[in-house]
């Protein structure tokens, strides 16, 4: 049964990673901006000119109507 | 370059662009305006990180407003090399740029932002360092460590709740028992130092907040648990320690919700430009405004604010006060005459002597009162406050009641019973009751565009006894007004080509009545305009599609001084090809249904009204007020500031309802201020509360709400005591088990919130307070 002892102990090592992982993200600024990176990530990175595919008009052209 | 940026983009660039007529880069005014930004001390202050090769600095920039003006702001660095890199916080309007400063200047960065239509707003508030909000990020911190180990402490303990503690082995059980302790080290000493640091401060105040009946609580929880464990005589109260903290600490977030892009504490710094010319001998130079001296000698622009009281030199000065009264239409002053600092210069540029230092000028010095040196928080004693200290007599009374009782019997159990009632008395549900109501209700309110700068505000909502309004602005609208058109001869009727005419010139004007007569014929489509011309105080003309159009003031038009009037209105007369067409009648417009508003009001609260304003309008007031309030007429700030104290010292509480800078002073004076604004991203004086002009008419509402909110917290706090009572009844006997305390704390607690938050929402639903435009919190 002891074997419990060595399970809890290991089981809140990686809690505490979780823990830590939290308290990183806090710290730098991630809570920060919580609606811009959302916008970000919905931008396509510029295509040197002419190289934009159909693909990539559609998306734009969603951007716009919203 | 610019045009593939902005092609790339979409029409919300272009359309910034399109708004501005002529404003191109190149246009004078851009290349000297931001000159300042090259003065050394001015560059340190706004600049929050400089490493030799790059700076990085932080600008407010109140125009994006879609999610393409992200994208365009963050591609910045195509359009100048020298920009490193670009990154927006939407919801502050703020952007971070770091620039390369061998290729750019700080100037080159804030002239590139406004070449494309984003001018960063930069004034004095801008100048001062920002004290870091960090209080935030604090309690997130703490949470996430409460929570941790509140669940790990609650995991451990489940052995215990499930047997009773009877068939644990003992090396489990002591195993459990320092694991918890050593998780509950960082909550004690980390999550709920705030706790005991407030109840140390109201101790020191000789104050009782609800604060120390906490940490009392906490501390004994704390050290009974460990004597608990270490002495292997019980499990200890971990669990219930750690789980109260944590709640305490949701609880804390709740009643926090702030508003990013709207700011409760501007003064007129965040109004005042960081930079005026200064004639000199040797020319003109652009001075930062903290270097004005006495006697300097400043030109004032078209479009440009007054900085310091000064004397009028020369030019032609008309002054636009809309900014500190409300009111639109500009006075005209000569050489000789004063000029108030906050006003604004339409028409030529003109020349003036400062006679003031900017903080002592008369808007300003209104600053100086010692209202504004208070520390807001004393203001308003809560009422879980007030209530606090009769519970913590009450608590601490039962307590020694208890022990004394049993000492005779054992000193152990007399112990015993003194901690388990000060630990089930710890009122938990009690301090959370406060935050989940108000919170709950200040974010109903925030659905109806009324805005709160913190919870303790709706408690002093429901407790005003006294309105006191402002009138321009505030009882009227100051975007619209009603605009009519009087033909000259009755019979004549604006052709829509007449109606071009009119709108494309009005346009051109920055004039506020011009502004007017523009907006109420917005759907007529405008034409290019030659030969426009701009009469200062007097009339503006132009050719549209080769018809001669001029609009102006009587003097202008007629060429007499037989002033056609109209009973509380500005009259704009308008010549068409040299015939006189008829008058433009515009007239404040008063706010939807004020008469009713009003009607209601006085039912209940004493009314008051102060104007900056001549009495001119003062029977169609009377009628409004139907004659049951006191108006009082060409007040001055301090009249306003004085008014209200005075009105405090008579012991009642006050609500005061503004809007311009000249309400300043009042609205911190009073027991509530609230500005009223029809833009709430663009301006509002220091206050309490910020309301959407177009909300007006709910006021009745929001007060009979704020009661309202306060009576469930009456309940709860009923509902909580029901919960003590219970416990107590174990606690007297000494008969407090672990299981009980894990599973009343909770309970309580949480019925307390369900309750709270559930009974807000209903009402506001029944009231039609919850979400009745489907528009999204966009603050």
């Amino acid at each position: 049964m002891s074997v419990i002892i060595f399970l809890i102990i290991a089981s809140l090592f990686v809690a505490t990673g979780f823990l830590i992982a939290f308290l990183w993200a806090v710290k730098t600024g991630q809570f920060d901006d919580h609606y811009t990176p959302s916008v970000r990530m919905l931008m396509d990175d510029r295509k040197p000119a002419g190289q934009k595919t159909e693909n990539n008009n559609k998306i734009e052209n969603k951007n716009t109507g919203s | 370059m610019v045009y593939e940026i902005l092609d790339d983009s979409d029409m919300c660039a272009y359309y910034d662009i399109e708004n501005m007529p002529g404003n191109s880069p190149k246009e004078a005014g851009l290349t000297t305006r931001f000159q300042y930004l090259d003065d050394e001390s001015i560059r340190q202050k706004l600049i929050t990180f400089s490493d030799g090769t790059s700076s990085k600095v932080i600008l407010k920039v109140p125009d994006m407003h879609c999610s393409s003006c992200i994208w365009l702001l963050e591609n910045l660095y195509k359009l100048n090399p020298g920009i490193l890199a670009s990154t927006v916080n939407f919801l502050k309007k703020e952007i971070a740029i770091t620039f390369d400063n061998e290729n750019l200047t700080l100037r080159g960065v804030v002239e590139l932002l406004a070449s494309i239509g984003y001018e960063p707003q930069i004034n004095m508030d801008s100048l001062e360092q920002k004290i870091s909000k960090d209080s935030d990020k604090d309690l997130y911190l703490k949470i996430g460590v409460a929570g941790f180990c509140f669940a790990n402490i609650m995991l451990l303990s489940f052995p215990e709740y499930l047997s009773g503690g009877e068939e644990i082995e003992p090396q489990f059980r002591q195993f459990f028992g320092y694991l918890s302790i050593v998780l509950a080290l960082p909550v004690f000493f980390y999550s709920s130092l705030n706790y005991f640091k407030s109840a140390l401060n109201g101790w020191k105040q000789k104050m009782v907040n609800m604060d120390v009946p906490i940490s009392l609580g906490i501390i004994t929880l704390f050290i009974r648990s460990i004597y608990d464990i270490v002495s292997a005589s019980g499990a200890g109260f971990m669990d219930s320690f750690t789980g109260l903290v944590f709640l305490l600490l949701i609880g804390k977030l709740f009643e926090k919700k702030t508003y990013d892009t709207l700011s409760f504490d501007r003064d007129y710094k965040s109004y005042f430009p960081v930079s005026v010319s200064r004639k000199t001998p040797e020319g003109d130079e652009i001075i930062p405004l903290e270097k004005l001296q006495l006697g300097d000698r400043i030109i004032i622009r078209n479009g440009e604010l007054i900085p310091a009281d000064s004397v009028m030199i020369n030019g032609e000065a008309y002054i636009d006060y809309s900014f500190v009264t409300g009111e639109a239409v500009p006075v005209k002053k000569v050489s000789g005459e004063i000029i108030y600092a906050g006003g604004k210069q339409v028409g030529a540029s003109i020349e003036i002597d400062v006679i003031k230092e900017v903080s002592q000028s008369y808007l300003t010095q209104l600053w100086n009162d010692q209202v504004f040196a208070k520390k807001q928080e004393s203001k308003i004693t809560t009422l879980a406050n007030s209530i606090s200290r009769y519970f913590t007599i009450a608590v601490v009374s039962i307590a020694t009641i208890a022990a004394i009782y049993w000492l005779p019997t054992s000193v152990s159990q007399a112990l015993n019973a003194l901690t388990a009632v000060l630990i089930i008395a710890c009122p938990c549900a009690l301090a959370l009751s406060t935050p989940f109501t108000l919170g709950n209700t200040l974010r109903i309110f925030g659905k109806n565009q009324f805005y709160l700068k913190r919870i303790s505000v709706i408690e002093a909502l429901a407790k005003a006894t006294v309105i006191v309004f402002d009138k321009t602005g505030t009882l009227t609208r100051s975007t619209r007004s009603n605009v009519e058109f009087f033909p000259v001869e009755n019979k004549y009727q604006l052709t829509e080509e007449d109606r071009s005419a009119i709108v494309s010139l009005a346009r051109q004007s920055s004039h506020p009545l011009s502004q007017q007569i523009f907006a109420s014929l917005r759907e007529t489509p405008y034409q290019p305009v030659q030969d426009y011309q701009e009469f200062p105080g007097e009339g503006i003309s132009a050719n549209v599609n080769n018809r001669k159009i001029r609009m102006g003031s009587s003097a202008f038009i007629y060429h007499t001084n037989t002033e056609i009037t109209e009973e509380h209105a500005s009259v704009v007369h308008a010549e068409l090809d040299g015939k006189i067409i008829g008058y433009f009648k515009i007239e404040n417009l008063y706010r939807n249904n004020l008469p009713g508003i009003l009607k209601h009001l006085a039912s209940r609260f004493k009314l008051f009204l102060l104007t900056g304003d001549n009495d001119r309008e003062k029977p169609v007031l009377q009628q409004l007020f139907d004659n049951k309030a006191i108006l009082k007429f060409s007040q001055s700030p301090f009249d306003k500031l004085k008014f209200i104290r005075q009105l405090n010292e008579d012991n009642e509480k006050v609500l005061m309802i503004g809007d311009g800078l000249n309400d300043a002073g009042a609205l911190k004076q009073s027991n509530v201020g609230i500005s009223v604004s029809d833009d709430i991203n663009t301006f509002s004086p220091a206050s309490d509360a910020i309301l959407d002009g177009e909300q007006f008419h709910r006021l009745p509402d929001f007060l009979e709400f704020s009661r309202l909110s306060l009576k469930i917290i009456l309940v709860s706090f009923g509902i909580s005591f029901l919960y003590n009572f219970i416990g107590l009844a174990y606690a007297v006997q000494g008969m407090l088990s672990p299981l009980i305390a894990a599973i009343l704390m909770p309970v309580s607690s949480i019925s307390v919130i369900l309750f709270t938050t559930g009974a807000t929402t209903f009402f506001a639903k029944k009231k039609g307070l919850w979400g009745t435009q489907p528009k999204k919190e966009d603050v």
